[in-house]
């Protein structure tokens, strides 16, 4: 696999003394699709408005496809589509004119039969002589994707895509994503939706506070996201666990009223059957159970919640 | 530093194409406040006025009337078109694409300009209508049009991105460059002053720009020619100095 995208200690420091990026290293894999989670605030944006050029960093490199994003800003540039958060369109022209104009301002050749087939793959070829203030958000955010990808970029960033956008619309985003990264196009995304980021990515960033906490396979995240915990609520509490139930690595909790089991719900024994009849065998009664299936959403609230308190404590 | 042409040809169309969706008005309001300025100044004032040195008084308001409308026109053209991308959001596009600041100046800057000259051309073809207008030296009065526009258009931009509401936007334009420019001789003559008056005036850049238009068309203005090419030369040089200061630092365009 080829870096398409390094960057390193990145930082940022605005002039209000906020520190939105503390330090971040990351590389990004031609082809692949990434997807970048975090609490508002975290520095996602920051994160891709560096790498774009809105914002310059404080600290750290970027380079995109080998050229340094500041000392080679047109190379770099032009392989890079961007798709912001807000729709930001120019109310008053034509989703054509707007599309065109995009392609040019990248120093790209016009192409209308491009354009033409871009805007029918994005249901916008009916629309193209309409004005964008007279398009809904969807089209609009339509439009932005249309805009971000007249240039024919390697490597396309959709800052938060799904946001406010209804479920056809965020479906169809998915299926024209996926065509884009079978055309080898590798696509960054940032998204609130933990959903989003299990159906499209390879790859998973977490941020907080400016800090990438985790960059993961999604693979081995789903491997996390097969935990369960099985809980016993015990007749009778116990004082500690019983020696001969040492192998299923108990945890007594509630005052020694709760057993504790964690374990994978994927491998094929999960010990749950044998862990009963145990307790049967040795008398230990239990008045109720339950399970619980640890989410990707767990995992990211717990990393995002462990670095507030570790910054709280230091 | 200029290598995306097209990307220039893009923003230059864009800015156009803005002006050509308010052509009608664009047109006619230089005609109707050339026309009114001649109704007002040229006949009923005018017929009482003496000459200007030899220069009929009629004759000799039209360069600063141009002057006035292409300062004005050349600010807020020029201001606008780049504030607009800033208020909309649109700028992250300009600013994630592979321009230089030069090649972005050049094509803002350029369509402003443009405008400003056009406009000037049609005040210039309106004033026929009212009075004889003679041009001693037409290719320094068109290269002045030129200069004089790209200059107060690149004042513009500055205003532009220095402005955070559109009544920022305003404020130099309206307060500052047309009383500037309306106590810069484009209606007189420094001589009709009393001399203590004279002397205030003198320290109006405005006054400089001016005389050296009127140069052009009588060969004759307030301060010579060479002070008003310095002055020109000064200005335009100080505005150059600015945009370069705001692209390096990125002031009010990156965070």
């Amino acid at each position: 696999m080829t870096a398409v995208l390094d960057i390193s200690g990145l930082g940022k420091t605005y002039k209000s003394g906020h520190q939105a990026l503390a330090g971040v290293d990351l590389t990004i894999n031609k082809g692949e699709i990434f997807a970048l989670l975090g609490p508002n605030g975290a520095g996602k944006t920051t994160l891709i408005s560096i790498v774009c050029g809105i914002v310059t960093p404080s600290a750290g490199t970027v380079t995109v496809g080998g050229h340094d994003h500041a000392r080679d800003y047109r190379a770099a540039r032009s392989m890079i589509g961007l798709v912001p958060q807000e729709l930001h369109t120019d109310a008053f022209e034509k989703v054509i004119t707007t599309v065109t104009f995009s392609r040019g301002l990248f120093g790209k050749p016009s192409d209308p039969a491009f354009i033409e087939q871009l805007l029918k793959d994005l249901s916008l070829w009916d629309k193209r002589n309409a004005k964008i203030m007279e398009l809904s958000g969807g089209m609009k955010r339509r439009v932005m994707i249309a805009k971000a990808l007249s240039h024919e970029p390697d490597i396309l960033f959709l800052d938060e895509p799904t946001a406010g956008v209804d479920v056809e619309l965020r479906r169809d985003m998915w299926n024209m994503v996926r065509g884009l990264r079978e055309r080898g196009v590798t696509i960054i995304l940032t998204t609130h939706y933990i959903e989003e980021a299990e159906e499209m990515a390879d790859r998973v960033g977490v941020i907080s506070k400016g800090r990438l906490i985790l960059v993961e396979e999604k693979d081995a995240l789903i491997k996390k996201l097969g935990r369960k915990t099985l809980t016993l609520n015990l007749a009778d509490p116990l004082d500690a666990v019983p020696a001969e139930l040492a192998q299923w690595n108990l945890v007594l909790a509630g005052e020694g009223h709760e057993l504790v089991y964690e374990f994978d719900s994927q491998a094929e024994a999960t010990g749950v059957p044998s862990l009963l009849r145990r307790l049967s065998d040795r008398g230990i009664q239990f008045k109720d159970l339950h399970t619980e299936q640890s989410s990707l959403e767990d995992i990211f609230v717990g990393l995002v919640h462990e670095t507030k308190t570790e910054e709280r404590a230091a | 530093m200029i290598k995306n042409l097209r990307g220039i040809r893009a923003i230059y169309l864009f800015e156009m194409a803005r002006f050509g969706r308010t052509f009608w008005t664009s047109l006619m309001l230089p005609v109707i406040t050339t026309t009114l300025y001649f109704v007002v100044f040229g006949s009923a004032i005018g017929s009482r006025m003496s000459d200007v040195s030899t220069v009929p008084y009629g004759a000799f308001i039209v360069p600063g009337l141009m002057m006035l409308t292409m300062f004005t026109e050349s600010i807020s053209n020029a201001s606008f078109g780049i504030y607009m991308p800033k208020w909309t959001g649109t700028i992250y596009e300009m600013l994630s694409s592979p321009m230089s600041p030069l090649e972005l100046l050049i094509a803002y800057v350029g369509a402003a300009a443009t405008k400003s000259v056009i406009i000037g051309a049609i005040i210039f073809a309106t004033a026929h209508f009212f009075v004889d207008v003679q041009v001693a030296h037409p290719l320094l009065m068109v290269a002045f049009m030129i200069l004089m526009a790209v200059t107060f258009c690149l004042f513009g931009f500055i205003i532009g991105i220095w402005a955070q509401s559109f009544e920022q936007l305003q404020v130099i334009p309206l307060l500052v460059v047309y009383p500037l420019t309306f106590l810069g001789g484009a209606f007189y003559s420094l001589d009709m002053l009393p001399a203590a008056w004279r002397a205030v005036t003198l320290f109006n850049p405005v006054v400089y720009l001016i005389s050296g238009f009127r140069w052009t068309f009588f060969g004759q203005g307030d301060v010579g020619i060479e002070v008003s090419m310095g002055a020109v030369a000064l200005f335009l040089a100080l505005c150059l100095a600015v945009i370069f200061w705001v692209f390096r630092t990125g002031y009010r365009l990156k965070n």
